[in-house]
């Protein structure tokens, strides 16, 4: 699984596998959770937990029958290339960090950066493109959302020393 | 006789220049607030309407419902152009429209959508006209118990439909379920699920959902099969518009149900949401195109989106007559109404003749411009799919964020939403159907909480969703509906053993 | 060289005055200040909210905007937790209304009034007793014997909210007459006026703004209010009567008394100059007509309070909550 061929990649078996179990995982956590909320029909018929509680157990019940029915599966088609997830990566840990940043940043000079960096990292524009439209799109987002709409949006030292 | 001469003066007083400036100022900003995530149509409104201060109350509200049918039309664009429905009655929408949008038809989509739009808010209006006082008391008609059964039958009109392995999509619309469920339940006043979180206190909103699994899911998707937004040969010019209309005749039946469909959505303070599933599903089932829906039909397009405006138009009215609001646009609305010291309730129609029949000349204008705005729109919108993937992507996740961030003000609903981008495109890829989750997270809670009030009412005694026939019936359809295809096979086999 | 130094001394002379100028004078907003409404859109407080926003853009009562967010989460702990998270931000203020005490006591979250400095009490809003006008009984007494006959837990009561002020309402009617109601919550109040229209519940505890328009129509009569005295609002409503004519329900054998706080609260370490700013600015809001209209047309008590007093009567409440909650069951259990 570590070679980097084109056409290797995980098998859609292997991952539908895990996303079953994890499905599973999720339906557990929603029994647990609702045992704790009380399933019993109370007096006032069901309480808090009732009815969350059968649902976590359809859950399980059927990615039990999912889990099997993909595994009988005897096709072991790819679920995608590593070249492929590879792209899908290179989208998914830059807006990880950007939505982990935000906090602390602000909404804008985060987004500045995103936009900035997927601009240039995977489209290859030149940099004035780049700074007009990762400028360009902040600013108008700050005119629309907190001047004329009063939506105020996250913001970070950088806004609190410009005073906005 | 008299309600006309009333519509004919309130026609008069929508005509006023000032008033007709009033509707397209509201159009216009509506469908910006339509189209921007995070800037729902209730906030849209909340946030306007301390500006309608200055102006006489008939042209503040003129304002206010012209900005509801701009949010209402915006909300389209999105859920076709980018697969993100910022509403939840747009999410079945995309369904045929985001397809329609990748084989280069988003001209065609749009124009369908808005037309669509139109005819169902025509309708209603002209119900709301005709049968207004009919309709009040028919609404009073329905308690929990009947409230629950046209939950279910939304349900069932839905389920049962998609072509993903069924336990896949049981398994889907109960995650749906699990998650509604998170947060303080509204029966018993306790928390459930949040396991101390206090992040979690306010559950898991639609919208979040919805812009992580269809949004960021579909971006994630095209990833993976290279940076190319399908669907860049969008045709831009107008003609798309009249071609478009030529087709749409032939689907006079579709359109005609739904608008039923959604009118009777509407008043049952059920709403736009159920109306636009319930539509789709029917007339996934009952047209002959039904084996394409999903695929890019253009009827999956109409379907929903007739419904859902036919039954948010006919939500006014329990609004104006019973002073109860239909959706949260609805209830600042009803605020905005009070504030100008207009009451809603059985006597406005008695007292403020000159109001309502405003508002509900303003109604037949407002959607009338409305219609005009945006299909003279259509090709700015279509031409947003030639923006190259690597400039428009990211600002669509800056603009998904904003819009996740914007629900509750708080950075936790932004990481749920790229987590549930990732979950998406996971479930996606493994072939669980996406809608059913959707439509569980967007009515899971209230079938519950009308379920369990229901109980409450009849102390636990099931009799009470088969307790007078307005009930029985509605739970007898919901049945018939869930078991259609059995009930079609049967039939079959019937007359071939009879032949 | 000097001369010089003389200079930089008496500029920082001036520059350190001016700044003592600045901290006396009164503080102000100098962003848009947020207005924390911990319930949904269109109810009471939400409405209460929106007057106020709308009264002090009309009337230019402050420089900067201000915008109302709705913070409903977890029966408006969403809203509590964020204002007591706030620290000294000045730009933040909330309308509470029972859940103040009600939330904390129910779900268990971790808040208290006491994380959040008192500003000012607009408002106390009413309780009425309701019934559908079809309906015979007219006075306090029919109602009641009407229960009492009926099998237990057959007539149902309509409010908003579980473990709220309408259940804590219900709960204290039921131990004042010894029948028994089912309690149906429902989201908002004017769902459930028109629960009581349609018959689907028996009585409700609606606000009077809630319900005025039914009344208006003649679909709902009004019994008795939850109040020490009558209401103040002369006008006539339906039938002849207006809500001076509600007697109260002490009168009448039911002895309850219940009124919801509408009341203003900012962040922890709000300072004191920042609490005057915005008393000052609600006593504007309360002398503009706008505002005298709102309160006529929801039948309002219009006790205004500040500072000490307001905290006092805060705390109060606090501890009359605790016993009305703890009493009828609604605490919420260890763990959850």
């Amino acid at each position: 699984m570590t070679t980097n061929s084109p056409d290797a990649g995980p098998t859609h078996k292997a991952v539908e596998a895990g996303v079953t179990l994890l499905i599973a995982l999720f339906g557990a956590i929603v029994i647990y959770g609702s045992v704790k909320a009380g399933i019993n029909w109370g007096a006032e018929g069901p309480r808090a937990g009732f009815f969350p509680f059968y649902v976590g157990i359809f859950i399980i019940a059927s990615s039990a029958i999912n889990l099997w029915n993909g595994l009988r599966d005897g096709d072991d088609a790819l679920f995608a290339e590593w070249g492929q997830l590879r792209q899908v990566m290179s989208v998914v840990l830059p807006t990880a960090i950007y939505v982990g940043v935000m906090p602390f940043t602000g909404l804008y000079l985060a987004s500045i950066i995103f936009i900035g960096w997927f601009m240039r990292w995977l489209g290859k524009y030149s940099w004035l493109v780049v700074t007009a439209v990762a400028l360009g799109m902040p600013i108008v987002t700050y005119l629309i959302f907190e001047r004329w709409f009063l939506v105020p949006l996250p913001k970070g030292p950088i806004e609190e020393w410009l005073g906005l | 006789m008299e309600e006309l001469v009333n519509l004919f003066h309130g026609f008069a007083v929508a005509l006023q220049p000032f008033n007709i400036m009033v509707m397209i100022l509201g159009i216009v900003l509506g469908v910006i607030i339509g189209v921007l995530p995070g800037l729902g149509g209730a906030n849209g409104v909340a946030i306007l309407l301390p500006l309608t201060f200055s102006m006489p109350p008939t042209s503040a509200i003129i304002m206010l419902s012209c900005i509801y049918w701009g949010a209402l039309f915006g909300g389209a664009i999105t859920s076709i152009l980018f697969n993100i429905p910022g509403e939840p009655w747009s999410v079945a929408t995309t369904f045929d429209g985001y397809p329609m949008a990748q084989q280069g038809k988003a001209g065609e989509a749009l124009t369908a959508a808005f037309t669509s739009s139109f005819v169902g808010a025509l309708f209603a209006v002209v119900m709301i006209t005709l049968v207004a006082p009919l309709v009040a008391s028919f609404a009073l008609r329905f308690g929990p118990a009947e409230k629950f059964a046209v939950y279910f039958l939304a349900f069932c009109s839905f389920v049962g439909l998609s072509k993903e392995p069924p336990f896949k999509t049981i398994a889907a619309m109960m995650i749906g379920f699990a998650l509604a469920a998170v947060g303080l339940d509204s029966i018993t006043g306790q928390l459930r699920l949040t396991f101390g979180s206090t992040e979690l206190l306010n559950g898991f909103d639609f919208l979040i959902a919805v812009i992580g699994l269809f949004g960021i899911g579909e971006i994630l998707l095209t990833m993976e099969e290279g940076l190319a937004f399908r669907g860049g040969k969008a045709k831009i010019d107008l003609r798309v518009v009249v071609q478009t209309w030529k087709q749409m005749p032939q689907y006079w039946i579709t359109s005609l149900r739904s608008c039923l469909i959604g009118c009777w959505m509407g008043i049952t303070p059920a709403g736009a949401t159920p109306a636009s599933f319930m539509s789709y599903g029917i007339a996934k089932r009952v047209s002959k195109h039904g084996h394409n829906f999903g695929k890019g039909e253009v009827e999956g397009v109409i379907a929903p989106e007739t419904a859902a405006h036919a039954a948010g138009t006919a939500a006014l009215l329990p609004m104006l007559s019973l002073g109860v609001p239909g959706s949260p646009t609805a209830a600042v609305l009803l605020g905005g109404l009070l504030i100008w010291g207009l009451q809603p309730g059985p006597m406005l129609f008695v007292e403020q003749k000159e109001f309502v029949w405003g508002l509900i000349a303003s109604m037949y204008l407002g959607n009338l411009v409305g219609l005009i705005v945006v299909l003279t729109c259509v090709p700015v919108f279509a031409a947003i799919l030639r923006v190259p993937f690597s400039i428009i992507a990211p600002l669509i996740l800056v603009l998904c964020a904003i819009g996740a961030y914007s629900v509750h003000s708080s950075t936790f609903d932004v990481v749920m939403m790229l987590v549930f981008g990732v979950v998406g495109y996971l479930l996606k890829k493994c072939n669980y159907p996406l809608a059913p989750l959707v439509l569980a997270i967007v009515l899971g809670d209230k079938a519950e909480e009308a379920f369990r009030q229901s109980l409450l009412g009849s102390q636990g005694s099931l009799g009470v969703f088969f307790s007078n026939t307005l009930v029985g019936t509605i739970m007898v359809l919901g049945l018939v509906a869930l078991f259609w295809s059995l009930i079609q096979q049967g039939y079959t086999r019937l007359r071939t053993a009879v032949a | 060289m000097k001369h010089s130094v003389l200079h930089v001394a008496l500029a920082t002379v001036a520059l350190f005055g001016a700044g003592t100028v600045a901290a006396n004078a009164a503080w102000e907003p100098v962003r848009p200040v947020e207005f924390i409404v911990p319930a949904g859109t269109g109810g009471g407080a939400d409405q209460m909210a929106r007057t106020i926003q709308g009264i002090v853009t009309k009337h230019g009562l402050m420089k900067q905007p201000m915008v109302v967010i709705n913070k409903s989460g977890g029966a408006g702990g969403e809203g509590f937790l964020d204002v007591k998270g706030s620290g000294n931000n000045p730009h933040k203020i909330i309308i509470t209304l029972s859940n103040l005490f009600t939330t904390p006591l129910a779900t268990g979250i971790p808040f208290n009034w006491k994380d959040m400095t008192p500003v000012a009490m607009l408002a106390l809003d009413e309780f009425v007793l309701w019934v559908n006008a079809e309906k015979l009984y007219n006075t306090v007494k029919d109602f009641v014997d009407a229960v009492k006959q009926a099998p237990s837990g057959s007539m149902k009561m309509g409010g908003t909210g579980s473990k709220q002020e309408d259940q804590i309402i219900t709960v204290a009617v039921e131990k004042a007459t010894g029948a028994k109601f089912t309690y149906i919550p429902y989201k908002g109040g004017g769902e459930v006026a028109v629960q009581l229209v349609g018959n689907h519940v028996d009585s409700t505890v609606n606000n009077p703004i809630e319900a005025v328009a039914q009344w208006r129509g003649g679909k709902l009569r009004p019994l008795c209010v939850f109040d020490g005295k009558q209401m103040d609002y002369d006008e006539v409503i339906a039938d002849g009567k207006g809500w001076k004519d509600i007697p109260t329900c002490k009168s009448q054998g039911l002895d309850m008394e219940y009124l919801m706080l509408r009341g203003i609260f900012m962040g922890p370490k709000a300072t004191k100059d920042q609490v005057e700013y915005y008393i000052d600015l609600f006593k504007k809001v309360r002398a503009t007509p706008e505002w005298q209209d709102f309160m006529k047309s929801g039948a309002f008590n219009t006790t205004f309070l500040t500072g000490a007093d307001y905290a006092k009567w805060v705390e109060t409440e606090e501890k009359r909550h605790e016993t009305l909650m703890k009493e009828a069951g609604f605490l919420a259990t260890a763990g959850n």
